[in-house]
Parts: C-alpha cells; structure tokens; sequence
C-alpha cells in the first residue's frame, strides 16, 4: 500500500486493496476468478494458479505488453520467471510479472546457539559445533538437542514446522524436505509417470523423516500449524528453529523478543546425498482477464517493473524478483536475511502448476497428514496412495 | 375497517374493475396470494434442485468455462459411492451425528428438568446456560482451539486437575483417536442450550392438573417421570432431535476451524469433503452428484423421522 501511493501519485489511478488470510485466500479469489468477478483488476495469485488461470482465460498473456514496454523476463531471478510467469512452463509465454520473491527457509535462535554451555554439551553429545545444520541429519540433531530443555526457566521445544491440513500447509512442508531427499514429480523422459519417482525409495525416507521430525522435536499441540502458527511459536521464545516462508523474516529481525542479534536465518539443508533444494512460495501479479480497467491495470504493472520501484520495494520488506535490486552488490548485506534469501531462491523447486492443482494439493494434504500427524500406515504407502490419486487426477484430464 | 370507509372505497374503484373483482372467486384469491411464495420456493429451492441433478449427470467443472460439458450418466455416482473415502467421510459424520444427539438429548433434558423446578436465580441459571448457542460457530471454534491447546489451553489443565496426567503430553486436536470427540465435545456445549430450551418449552407445556391427578392416586415421583413427563415431552425431544440431526449433518464451521478434517482426515465430515470437492477442487458435477446423495439420505431419514413423529403426537 506505502508503495503504490508513489503510483497513485503519477497516475491519478487510486488504488484499493483486497487483504485475504492466506489460509482462505484460494477460496476467496479463485472463487472471483471462475465466476468472471471484476473485485479485482490485478491479481497477486499463488503461482500454482498460473496453470489454471491460463488456460481458463481469466489472466490477459502479457507478452505484447512486455514486449512493447521493454521489460524483459531476463531481467528478473530465472526461478521466479519459471515460477509465477510462465505457462506452460519453461516456454516464453508469461502470465504474470515475478512480484514477490519467496521461499521456504529457516530462522533459529541465534542467542541459545551462541551460549557456551550449550555449544560445549552439544559438542560432547554429537562431535560438532552447535551452529546452523547444513544437512538435514544435523537438523534433527539440534531439535532433539533443544527439545524439552530449559532455557531461562521456560521448557523449549524443538522445531516449528508446517502440519496445517485445510489449505496447503503440510505439503508445503514436506516437499521442502523431500526435493532434497530425491523426491521428483514425474519421469523426466515421460510426463506424468510417477511411479518410482513420487514414491521412491530416497522420496520414502524423506517422509519418514519428516515425521521422526513431527514425533520428536515439535512443540506439544502443532498438528495443525502452518505459518502464523510457527512465527507465533517463534516470535513467543518456544522453539530453537523455525520453518518459514522469507517474507516472514523482516518482522523477526524487527521484534522485540527475538529482534536483531538474536536470530539468524539458514537456508534448506541438504539431504543424504548432498542435494539441496527448497520450496518455492512468492507470486507474480496478473492482469484480470474480466477486469474493465485492464489498461490501467497494465499501468501498474509497468511502473511496478521499474528498477527503482523495485529498490523501494525492498527496502519497503517487499522481495523484490527483479536481478538488478538483488545482484547489487550491497544487497547481501542490506539486511541479516538477504544471503539466505538469495542462497534460498538459488535452489527452489515448486508444486505442480497444472490447472488441476487444487485436486493434486488436496491428495498431498489428505496422504501426507495422515502419514505424520495421524500416524495411519507407512511412508511408503502414503506416496503410493499419492501416486494412485494423482495418476488419477491426470488420467481424469487427459494426460496421463 | 368501518363501513363508511369501505363505501367509499367500492365508489372509488372504477366499475369495470369491480366488475372484474366481483367474479374473483375465492380460490382465485387464495392462488393470487400463495403464487408469489411457490414461483420464489421454486427460483430458490426447486430449480438449484434441478439444475443440480443435471449438473451431477456431467463432468462439467465451473473454473473450466472452455472445456466441452460431457453426459456421463451415474458416472459421478458409482465413483461417489465405490470410493472408500466418501464411506469413511460418512462414518465420520455418523460418529458426531450420533453420540451429539445423545449428549446433547440427555444433558439437555436433565437441564430442562432442573429449570423447570422453582427455584432461586433460575432466570439467571438459563440465560447463562443458552449462552454458548449465542456466539458465531466459527468464534467457538477458534476459541476452543485455545482452550485445547496441551501448553496454554484450559481443557488439558481441567484434565490434570483432575486425572494428574501432564497437560502437554496429549493433544486433543492431534490425536486420531481423541480428535473426534473433541468435536462432540465443542458441539455439545455450544447446541445443548438449544435442546434445553425446547425440552423446557415441552415441560412447561404438561398441565399441572396431571401431577396433581397423579398425587392424589400416590404415584411416586419416579413413576410421574415416567408415566406423564417423559411421554408429555417426548414430541418435543424428538423435535430437538429432528433439528439437531439435520444441522449437524451439514456440520462445516465449527469442525474447519477446529480440526480443518484432521488429523489426516479422522474428523473429515461429510459437508467439509463436499465443499473441498465443490470449491477447491472445482468438480462441480462430481461435487453436485455427492450433494444429491447427501440431500436423499438426509431426506429420507428425516421423512421417516417426521412420519414417526407424527405418530407419537396423535398417541
């Protein structure tokens, strides 16, 4: 809202905002979507809706008006492009432009980390340093390590992670392990042939330490937590680390409890075989294809794609995808998060895009808590019964 | 109205026109009044009934508005009703439908029985008691998130206060075999008030010359209870039943916020799974069939019900 006064300002355009919980923002706004509504002349969608709002008409292709306007996808972190802008993917037709860069990482309690006492009986215990993990072995090691332990009086617990089950939440965060474990979504030489690659072996362990992670180190009570939850259990001193999406950090760094000094911020960890990635969040923002006000809209978009709007953006705590804001050599360093954000995005991979998504995030959400919340069967059942569904979903469509 | 204003409307009224109105008959009057109410019963109930029956006979999807709409007969239906997951989704339902009922059924007619008794503060016992059903479903659900809550949360102090068992070592809402019964639990609190208050309405509906008739022939108090209050009352409990039955099977709010269906989908109800398959996965004719499936079983149970009902009164 602070930034788009500076464009209310040259444009006489005003601008109102429609704020959604993310929990019911698919609900709200795919609900405007399909039903052809005119709430809304620019759209800051999920990117997984990229796929669906394409070939449904209810986003306007923006390649012409890029064109005609010189902004160029070169421009802006290939990911975000691939991400939020195209469909079909990896192809030159775009949707969206990247608005807000975003990804899975962590935080941790930088303070306890650096405590003496701690750091020594760490060190005694497991042969290494206390200090943010780099695999996801040691992340585990410093959860146990911190769960049930007093620290200044007060029992704390050890990781928040996603277990939400209405929305996204718990998909979320088991895929963020799980690319690193070896999980991919499909055949690379057969699209939509899953078997062997959903359910791999290595995608089976991933699962499984997921939920060794859900049984031992998270706070009592987490079985539905997505990421108000983890920044509450954060923010309040519970827990030693935190999964969350970037565009939670500036209000950590800012806080008065775990504010500055007090937290740092580490990037996905790797798996047993050294692989590295991480789940993409973030959203482009996409001209309404029923909107009356399509051109004022594009007015929008095209000062919002200008490298000093971009700046302002983040400086503003926006994260901005555009590579001259963040491959400036002082941005690394601007604030405590930044080279995390960058190590971050540098890895991501994200959920399917597909105009089915919603049938295929329900089957994750359903197969996923009821392996580590609930506790029914094996890992390796619940990605099989993944696989079936969403072979299921694409048979239904015509792909598969 | 009085005769001289009458006389002077029927002077005022064109002759022709009265001329027409004279030869309205009564039933033509009766339909001028009772067509307006069945053309909007019929825009809002009967044609999204129908409408919805063709819907379930297609795979027509609203957030595919370019896709061909295809007749695929009682597809939908055979997946609907092949599918292991509906038939959990349903004893789900079944489990919270059931023992509510009981719950709310036997507290609320103890209560009823209580507040029916003269004493001191009775006004004030009953507005407290009916306040729970004042409150917005979602609030309750939100707010008992709280109080289930292992670290912070009233409900597991309560627990420990009374069994010593440590508050943060169980999860209501996070164990499969506890999260059900929380959402009795919450339910039973928020719509006992409900079931009170027509039971109470029951009661003080039983003239008092019975009991009195009943004294003079010595029947005990137990045998009162049994012989004239139970049987007095028993329409409208069933009453209560009847509308508790049908509320809860549509279930949504409060369960969403509380569970959101979870763990994994333990308190997945019926009404949630219907409207993930109608609003977040988009298949509106497969979403359409199960609402159809829903609507005949709750009908048809509620019109034996009513038929049922009906018996007991005319007893």
């Amino acid at each position: 809202m602070e930034l788009s006064k500076e464009y209310e300002a040259q444009s006489g355009n005003k601008m109102h905002f429609e704020f959604v919980p993310w929990t019911s923002f698919a609900d709200r706004m795919l609900n405007e979507l399909n039903s052809g509504g005119k709430l809304c002349d620019l759209m800051i969608g999920d990117s997984q809706w990229i796929g669906g709002a394409a070939e449904n008409g209810q986003y306007i292709k923006l390649n012409d008006f890029f064109d005609a306007n010189k902004i160029k996808m070169d421009d802006f972190i290939p990911a975000t492009v691939v991400g939020y802008s195209e469909w079909p993917k990896n192809t030159p037709n775009y949707w969206a432009l990247p608005a807000f860069g975003d990804v899975v990482g962590w935080t941790y309690r930088k303070d306890w980390f650096s405590r003496p006492e701690l750091k020594a009986e760490f060190k005694k215990k497991y042969g290494h340093e206390l200090a943010a993990p780099a695999t996801f072995d040691e992340l585990k090691q410093v959860a146990e390590f911190f769960q049930n332990r007093d620290i200044d009086g007060k029992k704390v617990y050890g990781a928040s992670i996603y277990t939400e089950r209405g929305s996204e939440g718990i998909t979320m965060g088991v895929m963020d392990v799980l690319y690193s474990y070896g999980f991919k979504y499909e055949n690379p030489d057969k699209p939509y042939d899953m078997e062997g690659f959903v359910n791999s072996a290595d995608a089976v362990k991933g699962l499984e330490f997921y939920k060794s992670l859900y049984d031992c180190c998270v706070p009592p009570g987490s079985s539905n937590g997505y990421m108000t939850e983890g920044v509450d259990a954060f923010k309040s001193g519970q827990v030693a680390m935190q999964m969350n999406f970037a565009f939670t950090w500036p209000g950590f760094n800012t806080d008065a409890n775990v504010g500055g000094e007090r937290t740092g911020y580490f990037a996905n960890p790797a798996g047993p075989k050294g692989e590295k990635f991480a789940q993409l969040g973030g959203q482009g923002i996409s001209v309404v294809a029923a909107s009356d006000k399509k051109d004022a809209a594009l007015t929008y978009i095209k000062w919002f794609a200008q490298p000093s709007v971009q700046a302002k953006w983040w400086k503003l705590g926006g994260y901005s995808a555009l590579r001259a804001v963040v491959e400036d050599p002082g941005f690394a360093k601007s604030q405590p998060y930044a080279q995390t954000f960058l190590d971050s995005m540098a890895i991501v991979k994200d959920f399917w895009a597909e105009p089915s998504y919603a049938t295929l995030m329900q089957a994750s959400q359903k197969w996923f808590h009821d392996y580590v919340v609930a506790g029914h069967g094996t890992a390796k059942q619940a990605l099989d019964g993944l696989v079936a569904d969403w072979h299921a979903t694409f048979e239904e469509e015509g792909k598969y | 109205m009085s005769d001289h204003l009458v006389q002077r409307v029927a002077s005022a009224t064109p002759p022709k026109l009265a001329r027409r109105i004279r030869g309205v008959s009564d039933r033509t009057i009766a339909w001028m009044f009772v067509t307006p109410t069945i053309l909007l019963l019929l825009a809002v109930n009967i044609f999204p009934l129908i409408w919805t029956i063709r819907l379930s006979l297609t795979n027509f999807r609203t957030n595919r508005p370019n896709n061909p709409v295809e007749f695929v007969g009682l597809e939908n239906y055979r997946k609907i009703l092949t599918n292991p997951d509906t038939w959990a989704s349903l004893q789900a339902t079944a489990h919270f439908l059931i023992w509510t009922i009981v719950l709310q059924v036997v507290i609320g007619f103890t209560l009823a029985y209580l507040i029916n008794k003269k004493f001191r503060g009775n006004d004030l016992w009953t507005t407290l008691i009916v306040l729970p059903m004042m409150l917005s479903p979602a609030v309750v659900g939100n707010f008992w998130t709280f109080l289930y809550q292992p670290q912070i949360g009233l409900f597991n102090y309560f627990i420990e206060f009374f069994s010593g068992v440590d508050p943060a070592s169980f999860s209501m809402i996070g164990d499969v075999s506890l999260a059900p019964w929380t959402i009795v639990l919450v339910d039973t609190w928020m719509w006992t008030p409900f079931v009170m208050l027509i039971c109470l309405a029951g009661l003080r509906s039983i003239p008092p010359s019975i009991y009195e008739a009943a004294e003079c022939d010595r029947a005990s108090k137990w045998r009162q209870f049994w012989t004239i209050t139970l049987p007095m009352a028993l329409p409208f409990l069933m009453l209560a039943v009847l509308f508790r039955g049908i509320e809860n099977f549509k279930m949504f709010d409060l369960v969403v916020q509380l569970t959101g269906g979870g763990p994994g989908a333990t308190t997945l109800l019926t009404s949630i799974d219907l409207k993930r398959e109608a609003f977040e996965k988009w298949r509106t004719g497969f979403a359409s069939a199960y609402a159809v499936i829903l609507f005949v079983t709750v009908f048809g149970l509620a019109s034996i019900y009513v038929k049922a009902l009906n018996k007991v009164k005319d007893r």
